[in-house]
């Protein structure tokens, strides 16, 4: 009978993590920025069929990064939740905490008992009645919930986008100044990306029940041109 | 998350079933008197269809409800009118409603119309048992074809038959003078304030002689719910412009 070796959980986890990890910072970045009358969602995606950023409820949206089939997963379990959650109870009852409170279980769940952990970063956004309602819930392949203010990045390289993010932002900007912002810095120094190589959502207060919408090539590069 | 062979897909009931929280259809007692639902009438104009519908909801011989809503959007570019059991309809609208937004968001875009309204006869085939049972619900499927460039109406019958109507369309106790009134007064041209004037005539001349229809109320302000379903979307009609169009039948009708 042949033993098993042994090999120490810190280990396990830590080349889990380290998997993950690369295989997020392979894929493009995305950022999420607070702007006057919602949140808005900038994603590096070429593809204009395949979505990073979607719609899950009234006022809640999704975005994620690294793995497509992966996260494609996760949202789709997460507009079931919402739905669900929705037709039981009420719609106020569906808030954007405890749908990233499902999503932590989950992916804390396939990181410690599958033989592979989700190589991806979600966010779940909701758009508050006023700004103050405003919340941006960044999980990681891990399980690990982060709660942000103001916005959050995923992907690779988010060190970098996010000083940038920090640097620049300012509360209550204009839809127009978020969006060069979140691009700028998705860009980096050496790049400039234009209106075909964006996928911008916004969650926007006055938008009626349903806050989501998607800006077409053209609204994105009005946008880019202030 | 499901396993691929139980995967409800984009189906919204089918993952209610799954979790086990899809309605026991069926199961209701034989003899009951529940609120009735009535008449609604939608038209075909030149920008896209008028969905018409009364207010009342009887239970036998009593008004059971003054201000009841039986003309609801279903999603950006279509509504649902309905006739027949209350209870029994509005749920079916609520599921209806939430199956078109839950399949948007799976799958990332709209249902074609033609799919809405096969998604609606499923529903009605499932509240077979119900109807056999007196729950009947015959509702009106009414909306705007993005790909076509026009207004389309589908009536049912209980069986969850579905039919194309081509100019209009009339459903509930009152259908048959709400329909002889659009009937008459139907034409292949006409425009948005005309045939929301011809919508209101049929369900005037329907309140006029069927009990269980509700007429305009002034006096409380009631009127019925109209709503156009354009290129542009659905857009409710305002009750003051009703109350106007309301006013000017009224007139007609006394200097007979």
């Amino acid at each position: 009978m042949t033993m098993p070796f042994y090999v120490a959980p810190e280990q396990v986890m830590k080349d889990r993590a380290d998997y993950a990890r690369k295989g997020i910072a392979r894929g493009r970045a995305l950022v999420a920025v607070r702007y006057a009358e919602g949140i808005a969602l900038v994603a590096e995606n070429p593809s204009n069929t395949l979505r990073k950023i979607s719609e899950i409820y009234d006022r809640i949206a999704f975005a994620g990064v690294g793995k497509y089939n992966e996260f494609d997963q996760l949202r789709v379990a997460g507009v079931r939740a919402a739905d669900l959650k929705g037709y039981q109870y009420s719609r106020d009852d569906v808030d954007a905490r405890s749908l990233a409170n499902n999503y932590a279980q989950i992916l804390g769940q396939i990181f410690t008992h599958e033989m592979k952990p989700m190589e991806v970063e979600i966010l779940v956004a909701e758009v508050g009645i006023t700004p103050e309602g405003d919340q941006l819930f960044h999980i990681l392949y891990d399980g690990t919930v982060v709660d942000e203010r103001h916005y959050t990045v995923l992907g690779g390289d988010a060190e970098a986008i996010g000083g940038h993010m920090k640097e620049h932002f300012a509360d209550g900007q204009p839809l127009e100044a978020a969006v060069r912002q979140a691009t700028t810095a998705l860009a980096g120094t050496e790049r400039t990306l234009t209106a075909n190589d964006l996928e911008v959502a916004l969650l926007s207060r006055t938008n009626g029940r349903r806050c989501f919408r998607r800006l077409s090539d053209d609204e994105v590069a009005t946008a880019l041109a202030g | 998350m499901f396993q691929p062979g139980a995967d409800p897909g984009s189906s919204f009931p089918e993952l209610l079933k799954r979790v086990g929280l899809a309605s026991a259809s069926g199961d209701s007692a034989g003899d009951l008197s529940v609120p009735h639902a009535t008449t609604c009438v939608a038209l075909r104009y030149t920008d896209g269809v008028v969905m018409a519908g009364d207010r009342r909801a009887t239970s036998g011989n009593l008004i059971s409800h003054r201000s009841m809503e039986k003309v609801v959007q279903a999603d950006e570019f279509s509504g649902v009118a309905i006739a027949g059991a209350a209870g029994p309809s509005m749920e079916m609208v609520k599921l209806f409603q939430l199956q078109l937004e839950h399949y948007e968001k799976v799958e990332g875009g709209s249902l074609s119309l033609e799919g809405k309204a096969n998604q609606l006869s499923m529903m009605v085939r499932g509240n077979l048992p119900a109807a056999l049972q007196g729950m009947v619900v015959v509702p009106i499927f009414a909306g705007y074809d993005v790909r076509r460039g026009s207004g389309r109406l589908f009536t049912y019958d209980v069986t969850g038959g579905r039919y194309e109507e081509h100019d209009y369309v009339a459903t509930g106790s009152g259908m048959l003078h709400a329909g002889t009134a659009v009937k008459i007064g139907w034409r292949d041209s006409l425009d948005r304030a005309a045939a929301i004037a011809l919508a209101c005539r049929g369900l005037w001349e329907a309140a006029d002689a069927d009990s269980a229809t509700g007429g305009p109320d002034a006096l409380r302000g009631i009127y019925p719910t109209v709503a156009t379903i354009t290129a542009a979307g659905w857009t409710r009609v305002a009750d003051s412009e009703l109350a106007t169009v309301f006013e000017s039948i009224a007139t007609e009708v006394r200097a007979r």
